[in-house]
């Protein structure tokens, strides 16, 4: 992924507290392949979510998004199932760090989180920090990742920092 | 300074650290399962490195879907297996020897207070009941740790929580950190540090700070640590660990907040479905007809757990049409249990007793939960489907109220039937 890129799709909103359960349920942990976490994204939730999911669709969620285990399997799945980003009003700590090392964009805003509607088009600008629903015509500034983590996801997730530093 | 810092400033070479900012420093343990290590050791394959960074502080234990429930988690295992032979992994726990990893780690003397340790699973922060930093990541974090012996954080600020009283009888660090849970709320200690102090802290047992610890995750807290005091001293010398006390100094930078619990005043508590949050008294809990108990994980697979049971069980049988799990955390849990006559007690009350495993506290195997069943259970996360159907429900508490609701078949206050 680069890491300052354009990306656009329709936005599938989700509530508050989505956790790694819901996002990829753990009798699922049995691959690494996110194509394969991806056909059971969601599953825990909304089991017909992965087969509706077109290429660079959004997820809007609300507050402490991704909360639960530490499973990368959960933003592997994200990534895998087609969807380029997620825009939540808060993340939870280790699926934050975890979706930084894997290359899955994370948007936090409270605003957009709570503007945007399920099926709006939306268009996320990782180099400007900005979103906006083009289907409402509103946008919204986010503040850029700290400097430390935007070097990670400069150089494409830990792996290849962690090469760039040894 | 927290002692949180203080431990991350002593590994970073500094006098202070300052909340927010970013540290790199070296690991003195990380640690790995049969989900999250396959996906590591993949990781550290693309580092190009020969070997992890000292075979005597990677950790791999195959528990979570062990002994295998499918050809696919065997494929998991075999995969971790020949990784740790490879590279000579001296704490590779397999087969017979496998414990639930937090229960394990502990009785195997490899936490130590002052140690900072990283997990590819949410509850290592379970360690800092013994003075120490421990926190969950994911496998590509695990990964770069193994190659490297370095991870990277970001300094937390502290919360703290002031422990006052002595508890009554059936209540512990499993109703401490529920109740901790419902007045935070499940996103309430995000990226700070939970960190217990106060002159109740010495009316909860190690095991139970280990309990009580192992949960700071549900309130989104990068790590939860209590005082290594004489009571955490006196633990580590029976595991072959010589450690001297240790407690927090006052910190200048304050704390975000500071929350009282005075553990005489609290009673048993319950987390409803579907939030580790949603905490009530056992005496407020619905009285929902139950299908299942289980006693037993990383929360409170330990022998004082074990004990609590069967001190409800004893002379009792589960309730018709309750399935009664109980689930001994390690080895030692269970050659103890059984050698101090537990198992007897579990099998009259008509318990499954199971090897050590996560099983089914995320829905993985031994007692998965179908379409509408409700549970009550010892573990640590409710979520809706944690332990199986989307329709299924979770009840979380501690050992004694689980027994106690085994025997009636409804959530009961152990009260009732001691």
């Amino acid at each position: 992924m680069a890491a300052r890129e354009i990306l656009q799709g329709t936005a599938h909103k989700f509530g508050d507290n989505v956790n790694t359960d819901v996002i990829i349920p753990a009798t699922h942990l049995v691959s690494n392949d996110p194509v394969v976490l991806g056909k059971n994204l969601m599953a825990g939730q909304d089991p017909g979510f992965a087969s509706r999911v077109v290429e660079g669709d959004i997820i809007v969620g609300g507050e402490n998004f991704g909360s639960g285990s530490s499973r990368e399997h959960a933003p592997l799945a994200i990534k895998g199932g087609g969807i380029s980003a997620v825009i939540a009003a808060s993340f939870a700590r280790i699926f934050y760090r975890n979706a930084l090392n894997v290359g899955l964009p994370l948007i936090e805003s409270q605003e957009a989180s709570a503007a945007i509607s399920d099926g709006d088009q939306v268009v996320v600008d990782l180099g400007s920090g900005r979103i906006e629903d083009v289907t409402t015509g509103k946008t919204f500034d986010v503040p850029p990742y700290p400097e430390f983590m935007q070097r990670i996801m400069d150089a494409g997730g830990l792996i290849e920092y962690v090469k760039k530093e040894m | 300074m927290s002692q949180t810092r203080r431990i991350l400033a002593a590994h970073a070479g500094r006098d202070s650290l300052t909340p927010g900012e970013f540290i790199e420093i070296p690991v003195d343990l990380v640690l790995a399962n049969d989900i999250t290590a396959p996906l590591a050791i993949e990781e550290f394959g693309k580092l190009g490195v020969a070997g992890v960074f000292d075979r005597d502080k990677v950790v791999l234990v195959l528990d979570h879907f062990t002994p295998n429930r499918d050809i696919a988690s065997a494929d998991q295992c075999a995969y971790v297996r020949r990784f740790a032979l490879e590279q000579k992994i001296s704490h590779f726990y397999d087969g017979g020897e496998v414990g639930i990893e937090h229960v394990l780690l502990p009785e195997e003397g490899l936490i130590a207070p002052g140690m900072v340790v990283i997990g590819a699973d949410s509850h290592t922060c379970t360690y800092g009941a013994l003075g120490c930093f421990s926190t969950g990541m994911g496998s590509t974090d695990a990964a770069a740790a193994m190659a490297t012996g370095k991870t990277w954080l970001r300094v937390p600020d502290a919360i703290l929580v002031k422990l006052t009283g002595r508890p009554h009888r059936w209540v512990g660090g499993k109703d401490l950190i529920i109740n901790l849970i419902g007045i935070l709320g499940v996103d309430g200690a995000t990226y700070a540090s939970l960190e217990f102090d106060g002159p109740g802290v010495e009316n909860v047992s190690v095991e139970g700070r280990l309990t009580a610890a192992n949960m700071v995750i549900e309130a989104g807290a990068k790590n939860g640590i209590f005082p290594a005091d004489a009571a955490a001293v006196e633990f580590l010398r029976g595991v072959g660990v010589k450690a001297s006390e240790s407690g927090i100094e006052p910190d200048e930078h304050g704390y975000l907040r500071q929350i009282d619990i005075d553990l005489s005043a609290m009673e048993p508590q319950v987390a409803l479905p579907s939030l580790p949050s949603n905490a009530v008294a056992v005496g407020e809990a619905p009285h929902v007809k139950l299908d299942q108990v289980v006693i037993g994980s990383c929360t409170n697979g330990r022998l004082e757990d074990m004990r609590l049971a069967a001190q409800v069980l004893k002379g009792n049988k589960a309730a018709p049409g309750v399935r009664l799990i109980i689930i001994p955390g390690s080895p030692r849990v269970y050659r103890t249990s059984m050698a101090e006559g537990l198992f007897d007690i579990f099998l009259d009350a008509g318990a499954v007793i199971s090897p050590p495993t996560c099983g089914p506290c995320l829905g993985g195997h031994m007692g998965v939960l179908a379409a509408g069943e409700r549970a009550i259970s010892t573990t640590n996360r409710n979520f809706v489907g944690r332990m199986g159907s989307r329709t299924s429900e979770v009840y979380l508490s501690n050992p004694a109220v689980a027994a106690a609701s085994a025997v009636t078949g409804t959530i009961t206050d152990p009260g009732e039937i001691v």
